[in-house]
């Protein structure tokens, strides 16, 4: 088929499956905010995305269930965050207003994500009812 | 669907720091709750949080919610004021007051009360997201 459908959708929905994940990830550092001791993370986005694609290209067809997964050790990509103020004293590394604005860029992005998608299927739409 | 547990991050975040305001409340309500004798006097009531990590341990999840691990009273020193004529004052005259800072505990509503703000935004913001995502290709 010329027009491989989850080939026009295959990036945006594996960026919008990790962005969920990352948008996870922050609303857990502001969530704890306030509790001694933890350490807020951060999503290697580069690294993340080069995984889930190469997950995608390499699916196996196993014939035995004794044959080895290929899946390596997901969430490797998820790194703590470099504190850019000193420790208050009480061993919290999330910086609030930080954390708030990179959730709104990864909302953002997300939707713009959605938006592309939406133009996309529009497309394919017009395609299929040929041009109708 | 990982967003579905932003809603379950910031709801953990928002009650424990609704906890956090309810002992605030208590704290400034009963600044000057006097009594007349140490044991009985009311002592400021903080609450611990703690990541869940335990649960997040079980689901083989990154993201972390937050939980109140419980309160702990005070033990900074109580106010002993002398005072003979005070109805509550004790044998030897004296009032006992609670270890209450009212300015500290303001400060403290505030960032509670930001803090809450902030989980709240983060749910709506998740909700928007999702609202994108159900309507995808739809018009």
């Amino acid at each position: 088929m010329a027009v491989g459908f989850d080939k026009g959708f295959q990036m945006h929905a594996q960026g919008m499956v990790l962005r969920t994940q990352r948008a996870e990830v922050i609303a857990s550092n502001i969530a704890n905010a306030d509790t001694p001791g933890y350490k807020a993370q951060g999503m290697d986005f580069k690294e993340a995305l080069a995984q889930a694609s190469r997950q995608q290209q390499a699916t196996i067809y196993k014939s035995n269930e004794k044959h080895f997964d290929i899946r390596t050790g997901s969430e490797d990509f998820l790194k703590y965050r470099v504190p850019d103020q000193p420790d208050t004293g009480d061993g919290n590394t999330v910086d609030v207003q930080m954390e708030r604005n990179l959730y709104l860029e990864n909302s953002l992005e997300y939707q713009a994500s959605v938006q592309f998608l939406n133009g996309k299927i529009k497309a394919y739409k017009k395609v299929i009812s040929g041009g109708q | 669907m990982s967003l579905f547990n932003v809603f379950n991050i910031s709801g953990s975040g928002m009650s424990a720091q609704s906890t956090r305001l309810n002992t605030t409340a208590s704290n400034i309500a009963n600044a000057d709750s006097v009594s007349s004798s140490a044991g009985e006097t009311y002592r400021a009531r903080h609450p611990v949080f703690a990541a869940a990590m335990q649960e997040a341990a079980a689901g083989q999840q990154s993201a972390t919610g937050v939980k109140v691990l419980g309160i702990v009273e005070s033990d900074k020193p109580l106010n002993v004021e002398y005072s003979p004529s005070h109805p509550m004052a004790d044998k030897d005259g004296y009032i006992y007051k609670p270890n209450v800072n009212v300015i500290e505990e303001m400060t403290n509503m505030i960032s509670a009360s930001r803090s809450y703000q902030t989980n709240v935004q983060l749910a709506e913001s998740a909700k928007n997201m999702l609202n994108k995502t159900l309507t995808l290709g739809q018009r």
